[in-house]
């Protein structure tokens, strides 16, 4: 199931193109946030709880998801050179899930690990804030790169469609309609985060079980969907 | 023996019908299939390379069908026509990647590079590659495997004489080994050098199939135009409608020349200045009139 071929030439096409700055930038600005909030308002779990849950989990992680997403896949079939990928005795699940393990790899460690090291920051792990939001962004990286990618494989404006999720769906559309906020990822995992940390300190909207379940269907849905698309892609239109 | 069969293959694209109820058969051997541009060439060549289903018909390789069919790209090798590739790797690298996607190893990437005569440049980055030398990196890319079929789009497009005489070289000795080599082209002399049979496609259809003997001859047979002016264009015309090469002839007034349909193209050649002598006229303009490919397609489909 997993191509150790396929998955460096992902890793080495999404570290490789200038999206890829992103990747750094975001997280940077996250610790560079939590080292002035530490040093201006001292360590306050509430503080901490609105910069984690406002900043890295509802805009960073999902942003670090459609790159790492739909880089994994979209440009390859946007310029035409997934053709060297898909003129071999390869199975096509096997690329999208090879795929799918190196989008999850660079979302968490571009997300989850700066999410951590911003909330050891803000409270030293207060409450157990960061160790929360570090498995809810864990678990997101997990959800959001098979959405992403799925998403890279179906459409040639993937980031448009991953970004209008990740910023108007997930952060806008969720907080003035209660009904997106169980439809989303953010949430789901919002739910996990929510047992690790202390009495009250996160909220989800979401129940641990549903969550849970949407989480790991969501999951498995686009992965499963995203192999049978590219077991039919259409490589022509050229003419 | 490797053949791929294509049996009554037709494929859409929304009310554009790219390739219109084409069969053939494409066996051990150089096959070039020669079309102008958008005859339908590459779509075929994409339904043969199983990046297209058919909308009906099918296409297979020695039986088995090639769309959804992951297994025939242990036998066949693709140099698809887009520039596309990894650019960020080096030449070396990409060649190992493919060898590692077909179960093979560096031993495999490293001959094919030697085939192709890339090494000296096989450390430098894809990017910095000129036209012809991507060329060949996607020829050794298709080559690791030492596939029974290649199937190559337009291979020759921006190459300079050298690269393109090595290349013919390659393909010639493949077809030579037994290998089923199948390349595109829009250019009538590159596949007269290099195929021993052709398959021509015309507007999606198949119009004509056979060496290139049998091609040329369609070609220098059919009725040939020319426009003429001479200092008597009625008396020549009287002169040539006497001989049986000569079908039709037309005074275009407004030209001020004669257009007339040759059907013996060798015969009236020689019978035009004889006759022009014989009877004192002077020839002005003697020019063909319909000597593009597409005129030459368009005969042999209605042939």
């Amino acid at each position: 199931m997993y191509n150790p071929t396929v998955a460096r030439l992902t890793y080495r096409a999404l570290l490789g193109r200038r999206r890829a700055a992103i990747l750094f930038v975001l997280p940077a600005l996250l610790i560079v946030i939590a080292v002035a909030v530490r040093a201006f308002a001292g360590a306050d779990d509430q503080v901490a709880a609105n910069v984690l849950g406002g900043f890295a989990i509802a805009t960073m992680v999902p942003l670090i998801g459609v790159i790492a997403g739909t880089g994994a896949i979209g440009p390859e079939i946007d310029d035409g050179s997934i053709v060297y990928l898909l003129a071999k005795p390869v199975k096509r699940p096997t690329i999208i899930f090879t795929k799918l393990i190196v989008a999850i790899a660079v979302t968490m460690v571009f997300s989850a690990l700066p999410t951590f090291v911003a909330g050891m920051i803000l409270n030293g792990n207060g409450q157990q804030i960061a160790v929360a939001y570090t498995i809810a962004a864990l678990v997101a990286s997990i959800a959001y790169s098979a959405l992403f990618l799925l998403l890279g494989t179906v459409s040639r404006h993937a980031v448009v469609f991953g970004l209008v999720y990740a910023l108007v769906w997930e952060a806008l559309f969720g907080s003035f309609v209660p009904g997106a906020r169980t439809l989303s990822v953010q949430q789901w995992s919002l739910a996990l985060a929510e047992k690790v940390g202390g009495e009250g300190a996160i909220t989800s909207e979401v129940g641990l079980p549903l969550a849970t379940v949407l989480l790991a269907a969501v999951t498995v849905l686009a992965t499963w969907y995203a192999g049978q698309k590219l077991r039919t892609l259409k490589l022509a239109g050229e003419e | 023996m490797t053949t791929i069969e294509i049996d009554h293959t037709s494929r859409w694209f929304g009310n554009v019908v790219a390739v219109n109820d084409v069969s053939m058969t494409v066996g051990p051997g150089v096959t070039g299939l020669l079309g102008p541009n958008g005859a339908g060439k590459s779509t075929l060549i994409n339904m043969m390379a199983g990046f297209l289903a058919p909308s009906t018909g099918k296409v297979t390789l020695d039986g088995a069908l090639i769309w959804r069919n992951e297994d025939v790209y242990r036998q066949i090798g693709i140099v698809p026509e887009r520039e596309a590739m990894y650019d960020f790797l080096t030449g070396r690298e990409f060649v190992l990647a493919n060898a590692e996607l077909q179960g093979l190893d560096e031993a495999a990437a490293q001959k094919a590079l030697a085939t192709v005569e890339m090494e000296y440049a096989q450390d430098r980055k894809i990017a910095t590659y000129s036209k012809g030398m991507r060329q060949r990196v996607k020829m050794a890319s298709a080559l690791v495997h030492e596939p029974s079929v290649l199937l190559l789009d337009e291979p020759f497009n921006g190459m300079d004489p050298r690269q393109r005489m090595q290349l013919m070289e390659l393909l010639r000795r493949m077809g030579a080994e037994g290998r089923t080599v199948l390349f595109s082209s829009h250019i009538l002399e590159e596949v007269e050098q290099l195929a021993s049979h052709i398959e021509v496609i015309v507007a999606g259809r198949h119009a004509a199939s056979g060496d290139f003997r049998k091609i040329r001859r369609l070609m220098t047979d059919r009725p040939h135009r020319y426009l003429v002016r001479s200092s008597d264009d009625r008396a020549l015309a009287a002169a040539l409608i006497a001989d049986p090469s000569t079908a039709g002839i037309e005074v275009d007034l407004s030209e001020q020349a004669l257009r007339i349909q040759a059907v013996d193209f060798g015969r009236f050649t020689t019978l035009l200045p004889k006759v022009a002598r014989e009877h004192g006229i002077r020839l002005l303009t003697v020019s063909p009139s319909d000597e593009s490919l597409e005129s030459v397609f368009s005969y042999l489909v209605a042939a």
